[in-house]
């Protein structure tokens, strides 16, 4: 009862301050974010052409699904994302493991050595893609010295090749996000509280045995955590690769993202293309809930 | 005698010291990218191309020239005939038979990345701050469901609205310049801001606010006087985040700007020297691109965890 007085004497109600507080958030969210997406559903029913925008827009049904979904195109390019996204989560969930694994044991220079490490996650991906085009150079590049100087295999090329650009944007993702899934797996380790170990010292577990069965499922929920963040972007993934190999050599690199934006601003073909986003999203959506799922259940074990 | 007093999770000094050598190793070997590229800010174009790759060269300033002048080549008679130049950059640049044409777009570009990184990293905050507040301490109906859609927004993929926004904002007069752009961004930080900041305002015991609207505060007053203070920590994280994203962000700043208010990231890979890209200018402006990063980095190291999880994970 004293409290409603207080308020009702000086300025205005809490739920008044409530909604104030929080409808420029949802009015920008719903302007920039949500109708957007609703525009963009409700194009992909249409022939709509965003640079030809005097011409009568057509319904077309779900004739635009039907056209995706029926080129051979739209499944190449879900295979090339699709061993992109394992090959990165493979290699980041391994190295990134290793390194929180390994930062666990307290050294001197610890905190230091993590930021340093953690350095290639924080810069612009779209820059990071041109620097490595660089590196990756098959006349100065340094990667390719630094390769040749340890094993002759002569002249190569990273980006020209259609066997060897998969891995150089793999390669390139993994040394730009494997710290991602070590700060997370390191964190997992640090919530391990001491005691489990020394119960299991008691009982005379030795190195190995406290690894399998104390470590391992205690880190693996911020792993499979680590790999869901991961994983969503990788989907997405459209900066790095972009400025990298541009899709190529031919269509090698051409990951759906690349795809999708080939189609929406280079040909335009907005109903198209707003097809194909909505296809992607429910992709993601779909796999991301089901991952979730399986997640909590290895977590509640 | 035998060491009794270690602690059953603590290592034995050599595998320590194994471990402290094998993450030196990865440490040196994942710094090798960003620290060549800088590497060749430093070097003269001709060195930036020589095979094998030089480690040890004559420092040269040509890059940072390059990156922030446009040039055009002229005949020997022509710059003979030329008054001497009157700036070390003029005879750095004559010696490779050319003269400054003008200044380049570098400039604006990075001072693009500049506005609009602030001006939506601010926005972002501000009304970050006041939503995360009002989640955190009033009784908001759906307040879970409200949260989750707050965070699924970041989920879209960027081209999949790249197309509406770009027709939204040529309608109403936004497509290419830099409001458009902080209003993008903000939206995009909002999610990330909104979470990580009811977190922080979490931990804010309730009493502070109480005892100053005891006091004769409004709830607003309390709010910005006592609450705001106390947060900033913070504050400060989450604007770092903002900053962050909105000074890497890539595939809005390529689809949505052209002339007016594009960023840096978009720019960098278009510097173009005579018969391919120029590196050593490339090096230049990555580098100047890089600094504010690294600085952040390192002032945020205790929050990262926070941040790039929205807040999932708690160190």
């Amino acid at each position: 009862m004293k409290n409603k007085i207080i308020h009702k004497a000086k300025g205005l109600s809490d739920r008044a301050v409530a909604w104030i507080f929080i409808t420029p958030t949802l009015l920008l969210l719903l302007a920039i974010n949500i109708y957007p997406l609703i525009y963009a559903i409700s194009m992909s029913f249409t022939n709509f052409y965003a640079n030809k925008l005097g011409k009568e827009i057509k319904w077309v049904g779900l004739k635009n699904y039907a056209k995706i979904l029926g080129k051979e195109a739209i499944w190449e390019r879900m295979q090339i994302t699709a061993s992109f996204m394992f090959w990165t989560l493979l290699l980041q969930a391994i190295i990134g493991l290793s390194l929180a694994l390994l930062l666990n044991k307290k050294f001197k220079g610890n905190e230091l050595l993590t930021t340093l490490i953690v350095l290639p996650m924080m810069l612009s991906p779209a820059v990071v893609g041109v620097f490595w085009t660089y590196l990756y150079n098959p006349q100065v590049g340094l990667f390719n010295y630094i390769v040749n100087f340890f094993y002759d295999f002569g002249s190569f090329d990273m980006i020209g090749s259609s066997t060897l650009a998969p891995w150089a944007i793999v390669i390139v993702d993994t040394w730009m996000w494997t710290p991602f899934t070590m700060l997370i797996c390191l964190a997992g380790l640090r919530s391990i509280p001491n005691y489990l170990y020394e119960a299991a010292e008691v009982d005379r577990a030795n190195r190995l045995q406290q690894f399998i069965y104390i470590t391992l499922p205690s880190v693996l929920p911020f792993l499979l955590l680590a790999l869901l963040f991961r994983g969503i972007e990788n989907f997405k993934m459209f900066d790095m690769v972009v400025e990298l190999t541009s899709g190529g050599p031919g269509s090698a690199t051409e990951l759906a993202s690349i795809q999708l934006k080939r189609e929406a601003f280079e040909k335009w073909k907005t109903g198209y293309s707003s097809a194909y986003a909505v296809i992607l999203f429910v992709t993601i959506f779909g796999f991301g809930n089901v991952y979730v799922k399986v997640m909590n259940k290895i977590k509640d074990r | 005698m035998v060491d009794t007093s270690r602690s059953p999770t603590e290592s034995s000094g050599f595998s320590r010291k194994l471990a402290a050598l094998i993450i030196i190793i990865y440490a040196v070997v994942t710094l090798i990218p960003i620290t060549w590229i800088i590497l060749t800010g430093f070097k003269s174009v001709t060195s930036s191309i020589t095979y094998p790759p030089e480690v040890f060269f004559e420092p040269s300033l040509e890059g940072y020239v390059n990156l922030f002048t446009t040039r055009t080549r002229q005949s020997q008679e022509y710059l003979e005939a030329l008054p001497p130049p009157e700036t070390w950059y003029e005879e750095l640049v004559r010696s490779r038979e050319m003269v400054i044409a003008g200044p380049s777009k570098f400039f604006g570009r990075y001072a693009n990345s500049l506005i609009i990184g602030f001006g939506a990293t601010f926005l972002s905050v501000f009304l970050g701050a006041l939503a995360a507040y009002a989640f955190s301490r009033f009784k908001i109906p759906l307040k879970d469901d409200l949260m989750f859609f707050i965070l699924s927004t970041r989920m879209f993929p960027p081209i999949a609205v790249a197309v509406p926004i770009f027709i939204m904002y040529r309608k109403i007069g936004l497509g290419d310049t830099h409001l458009g752009m902080i209003i993008l961004y903000t939206v995009v930080n909002l999610s990330l801001a909104v979470w990580l900041l009811k977190g922080f305002m979490d931990e804010i015991p309730r009493e502070y606010e109480e005892a100053a609207m005891i006091d004769g505060y409004t709830r607003m007053g309390a709010f910005f006087k006592i609450v705001l203070p106390q947060a900033t920590t913070g504050i400060a994280a989450t604007a770092i985040f903002c900053m962050i994203f909105s000074w890497n962000e890539y595939a809005f700043a390529v689809l949505l700007t052209q002339f007016n208010a594009q960023t840096a990231p978009p720019f960098i890979p278009t510097i173009i020297g005579e018969g391919g890209q120029d590196w050593s200018a490339i090096g230049a402006g990555t580098t100047l691109f890089l600094i504010p990063v690294m600085i952040f980095t390192v002032v945020l190291r205790k929050h990262l965890l926070r941040g790039i999880t929205f807040g999932a994970v708690r160190k």
